[in-house]
């Protein structure tokens, strides 16, 4: 970055475009699994604490643990084992996503009226219905916040990734610091602030397709 | 590549154990003392810019939007892309690299949640509480230094907490543009496929982590006025 160069040269993002695109790719994909995964992994153990109580301090200690980890040095730890892969980023990535996602969803449906839960049972649902018709569809705007903050950390983890020969608009950041050449770090930091909030917009609009009841007021 | 889990146990052990490590310039305790250094100027800046903004925005009970928005605003914020601007601020400030594009990354990571925290922590103290100190004649300075701090101060803490603890974690990434601190050994154990020195940096930098947050929430119950109900 020497004083005459601009900020942005509009030229090499031009010739760039097509890797840009790769990379934003990438960065989608990347988030995608690592949410999708997460989600999973945080409604089974969800599931177990519900039925199980006393699995819940233990649950919020490790992945309290896990969330407090940095993740440079998370993605430290594993490469010995799992090499610069996508594995490892997004054994990374998912681990992020739990203490989110677990408090989020056992909160959520902790907090449906037990008198909701009640009536349901004298209609003559089963466990399951209940669950699935009853705690689930009243909890979906707790959940939905989990999985906004969820996916937001997610997009800004990913560029970290970069290091582990990933990282999306992160592999960007690292070039522009590599080179101290200022128009790919503006492109991978601005890209991946402009990527969350689009991914925040859209989980929203999501959201209120799911949920047609919280819109007549 | 392909240092075997099993060797590498004995590998990580035994760069911990070698006196090498733990002297000079590069060693384990400059690097942590580095790391410390750099997080503690961090979020004492971030708390001198932040905190009077907050408590004036509180003691008011207004400005509750800019509290939430800067949190959200916060959050989206991915910490490499901040380090990227703070490479680009200090390069064009003329100051290099290494120590100021770090920190020009982590005052503005901290400074969201101690707003936020910090704004809710006095709205949130009890208004006949805070009526009851105004009719017994105590000024408005007096009424935020000795009721809605005092009362606020476990979430205040906590709020100090989450900006510290970010903090420490991306202070590692300060050694990407040629920063000290305890991310040196991780970036270099990357560079150099030296997965001992990779892995125990990457054990110091969780152990420091985890002490941030362990120690704080100590303080944050510490904290606590006797009386009041647990904020947690």
């Amino acid at each position: 970055m020497t004083p005459n160069e601009p900020l942005v040269r509009w030229d090499w993002l031009a010739s760039h475009a097509g890797e840009i695109g790769f990379r934003v790719g990438e960065h989608l994909e990347l988030t995608a699994i690592a949410v999708a995964v997460g989600l999973v992994v945080a409604f089974a153990l969800s599931f177990a604490v519900l039925r199980i109580p006393r699995l819940y301090p233990p649950v919020t200690t490790v992945t309290g643990i896990l969330y407090t980890i940095p993740s440079l040095a998370l993605f430290a730890f594993l490469v010995p084992y799992t090499g610069l892969s996508v594995l490892t980023a997004e054994i990374g990535l998912v681990s992020y996503t739990l203490l989110i996602l677990i408090r989020n969803i056992v909160n959520g449906i902790r907090s449906v009226p037990s008198d909701v839960r009640d009536a349901a049972q004298g209609m003559g649902y089963t466990p399951r219905q209940i669950l699935w018709r009853i705690e689930l569809p009243l909890a979906l705007a707790v959940i939905f916040a989990g999985i906004r903050i969820a996916t937001i950390t997610t997009i800004g983890l990913v560029t970290v990734t970069a290091l582990i020969g990933e990282g999306g608009l992160g592999y960007f950041i690292l070039l522009g610091m590599q080179e101290l050449f200022s128009t790919p770090l503006l492109v991978g930091a601005v890209g991946s602030i402009l990527f969350a909030i689009a991914a925040d917009s859209a989980l929203v609009l999501l959201q209120r397709a799911l949920t047609p009841w919280a819109r007549v007021r | 590549m392909g240092a075997r889990p099993l060797t590498l146990f004995g590998d990580v052990a035994r760069w911990f154990a070698d006196p090498a490590n733990w002297q000079g310039s590069h060693g384990i305790p400059t690097r942590i003392l580095e790391h410390l250094e750099l997080s503690g100027l961090a979020v004492a800046v971030a708390i001198v810019l932040a905190m009077p903004i907050a408590l004036y925005l509180g003691h008011g009970r207004r400005g509750g939007f800019i509290a939430i928005n800067v949190a959200n605003i916060g959050r989206a914020l991915p910490s490499l892309a901040l380090l990227a601007f703070g490479l680009i601020v200090a390069i064009a400030l003329g100051l290099g690299l290494g120590f100021w594009p770090t920190m020009f990354a982590l005052v503005p990571l901290a400074i969201p949640p101690i707003v936020t925290n910090t704004f809710v922590a006095i709205t949130e103290v009890d208004p006949d509480v805070v009526d009851a100190a105004r009719g017994m004649g105590l000024a408005e300075r007096q009424i935020l230094a000795r009721i809605e701090i005092p009362l606020g101060l476990p979430l205040i803490l906590a709020g100090i907490r989450t900006a510290a603890v970010n903090v420490v974690a991306t202070a590692t990434l300060g050694a990407l543009v040629a920063g000290g601190a305890l991310g040196r050994f991780i970036v270099d154990g990357f560079a150099l496929r030296e997965y001992d020195q990779l892995v125990g940096g990457a054990i110091l930098v969780a152990l420091l982590a985890v002490a941030t947050e362990v120690s704080f929430s100590a303080l944050e119950r510490r904290t606590a006025v006797p009386g009041m109900a647990a904020i947690r």
